[in-house]
């Protein structure tokens, strides 16, 4: 009886309720990002660096709606950056270097692949469902690299951004910026809405218990099958922006093991909570990014030279500190901000 | 008579050679509480199973207000009313009672494609839902996780989610199981009250209370329907008897 006491006072809708602080400051410290790379001296580097991480919070958020929800693990959710990015690559070269036409073909591109893999992936289950999507990942992967005319192996460089309404507009790394936090903050608010409503509520409950949702009448498998097509959408938006932001294409956006590291983006911000993806992602991305010098500094106590391979092989670090959160830290940097309050 | 509301005929299901449904026909009347009793491993749940469409049959056909439903999934012969219950309890632990049984009334009213509009403020689906649970006498329970219900809340919400479903016929696997006297109690009361309300088929081990709810009892044995009768003539009849010898004391 204690149990049901604790728990008791919880209202139903406490998931969308009860935690608002994290998002709005997290987007908070997105808009003053800006501000505070002027200020930093390293203008370009940070930009880029935090542009990257809301992309790839946009991809791990796409993948939490159908991974987080819907317990649908998909190994193979980095084909749709690839698609977003050869969209964007395979148009410019013939000519068509605007977004408003990039990436609604980036999206119907990537809904046509979600729909057609998703109609045979999600007709398995558990591991042959990760197996599966992982085929179809690595499928697109070696499209990707036999494509002799867009770069093959190599892949191809952008002449320059997007343009936008034909003007030249994310030329600059600040209004780029902006366009993607736009993207990261429309994604989410639709993200958020998907999950509160009638649609959601359908894929969460069958992510409890699919004989149950069948047994009042519904058929999951439809259910599912939109929620990957929205998921692969948003992440087929996500790999526009990323070929903008690289100015590049190559199949090296949709090989399995950046499949991995958006699913270790999600487990480690924390399962079925959205901006729990795009902390995630920004905490792998900036531990990445810093690690080597964070190793550095810790270890001043070493030999120089002891340091210098430490720094180098950081990666030996980078996968143990990953594992040990995920292991630890139930409900990955989510559960860890949720605790306390819990008490 | 009037025209059955669920007909089954010669329904067979064999696993291998154990024949666990052997040619089972039996007619089921609008309005009544048919109850299916058998000793263990009798093939009643699995007979359940066939009349829902949790799986197919080898052979026969299931009829349900008059059309052959023998061939739909089970989704689809929820949407034609005829709704399930299930023996191990089978809820969505992570949702509130309510919110269990606002999604049977979502799966009845209106499209589930909607992506705008917090789905657990609609009104329209939380005051059937919440209608739903106080039938059930699950009322005061509604905002409570269900994962953290009693066990014989759990049997009382999944009658709540069957009714919420709208069905024509409500199939209940042994709604009384692993329940302690007081919660099957209150089960037993809450199908002493939706009784003529709605056709029900019970499979029920607890012969106490088929016995005091059922207007018509089926009996089944190895697959096999051996009587269909009054709870009065069944409790007499030998080949009954023999079935039960040595299993269960009979009332």
């Amino acid at each position: 009886m204690t149990e049901l006491a604790d728990t008791a006072s919880a209202p139903a809708p406490s998931l969308s309720t009860r935690f608002e602080v994290v998002p709005i400051v997290l987007f908070a410290a997105f808009a003053a990002a800006p501000l505070f790379a002027t200020y930093s001296g390293a203008e370009g580097y940070v930009l880029s660096l935090l542009t990257r991480v809301m992309i790839f919070g946009i991809a791990a958020m796409a993948l939490d709606l159908i991974l987080g929800y819907g317990a649908l693990v998909s190994f193979g959710h980095a084909a749709f950056l690839g698609i977003g990015g050869y969209a964007v690559g395979i148009l410019a070269t013939h000519g068509i270097e605007d977004a408003l036409i990039q990436i609604p073909v980036a999206l119907v591109a990537s809904a046509l692949f979600a729909l057609v893999t998703g109609a045979i992936s999600l007709r398995t289950k558990g591991v042959y469902f990760i197996m599966i999507t992982l085929a179809f990942g690595q499928m697109l992967y070696f499209l990707a690299t036999s494509l002799a005319a867009y770069g093959g192996d190599d892949g191809m460089t952008l002449s320059s951004r997007s343009l936008v309404a034909g003007s030249r507009i994310l030329k600059s790394d600040f209004a780029f910026y902006w366009m993607c936090l736009i993207c990261l903050l429309g994604a989410y608010a639709f993200s958020r809405s998907v999950v509160a409503s009638r649609f959601g509520r359908v894929l969460r409950g069958t992510r409890e218990n699919a004989i149950r949702m069948e047994a009042i009448g519904f058929q999951p498998f439809r259910f599912q099958l939109a929620a990957y097509v929205i998921s692969g959408m948003m992440a087929g938006l996500a790999g526009c922006l990323l070929a903008n932001q690289a100015e590049f294409v190559s199949p090296a956006f949709m090989t399995w093991q950046r499949s991995g590291e958006l699913i270790f983006m999600v487990v480690l911000g924390g399962l079925g909570s959205l901006h729990g993806a795009i902390i995630g992602a920004a905490a792998f991305l900036l531990l990445e990014e810093f690690l080597p010098e964070i190793l550095h500094g810790v270890s001043f106590f070493l030999a120089e030279e002891t340091r210098a391979h430490l720094a180098e092989n950081w990666k030996m670090v980078f996968g143990p500190l990953l594992i040990l959160i995920v292991l630890f830290v139930r409900g990955g940097i989510m559960g860890l901000l949720r605790r306390p309050r819990h008490g | 008579m009037a025209e059955p509301l669920l007909e089954l005929r010669n329904l067979r299901k064999a696993y291998g050679a154990l024949v666990v449904t052997d040619d089972v026909s039996l007619a089921v009347q609008p309005g009544e509480l048919h109850a299916i009793i058998g000793p263990n491993g009798a093939g009643k749940t699995t007979l359940i199973h066939q009349i829902s469409g949790t799986l197919r049959s080898d052979s026969g056909s299931v009829l349900f207000a008059g059309q052959d439903v023998t061939s739909l999934s089970m989704p689809q012969r929820v949407g034609r009313g005829l709704a399930r219950s299930f023996q191990i309890t089978s809820i969505l632990p992570g949702f509130s009672a309510l919110e269990n049984v606002a999604l049977a009334v979502q799966a009845r009213s209106g499209s589930s494609f909607r992506f705008f509009g917090n789905a657990s403020q609609e009104k329209a689906l939380n005051q059937p839902a919440m209608d739903c649970l106080q039938q059930a006498g699950l009322g005061a329970r509604a905002h409570i996780p269900s994962g953290l219900l009693s066990h014989g809340e759990k049997r009382q919400l999944e009658l709540a989610i069957g009714l919420a479903t709208e069905p024509k016929l409500l199939l209940l696997d042994e709604p009384l199981a692993g329940t302690g006297h007081d919660e099957s109690q209150r089960v037993v009361e809450t199908l002493r009250r939706l009784k003529g309300r709605l056709t029900i088929v019970l499979i029920e081990h607890d012969m106490e209370a088929v016995f005091s709810l059922a207007d018509r009892v089926s009996v089944l044995v190895y697959g096999r329907v051996i009587a269909t009768d009054t709870p009065g003539r069944i409790r007499a009849n030998p080949e009954v008897r023999a079935a039960y010898l040595g299993e269960e004391e009979m009332v």
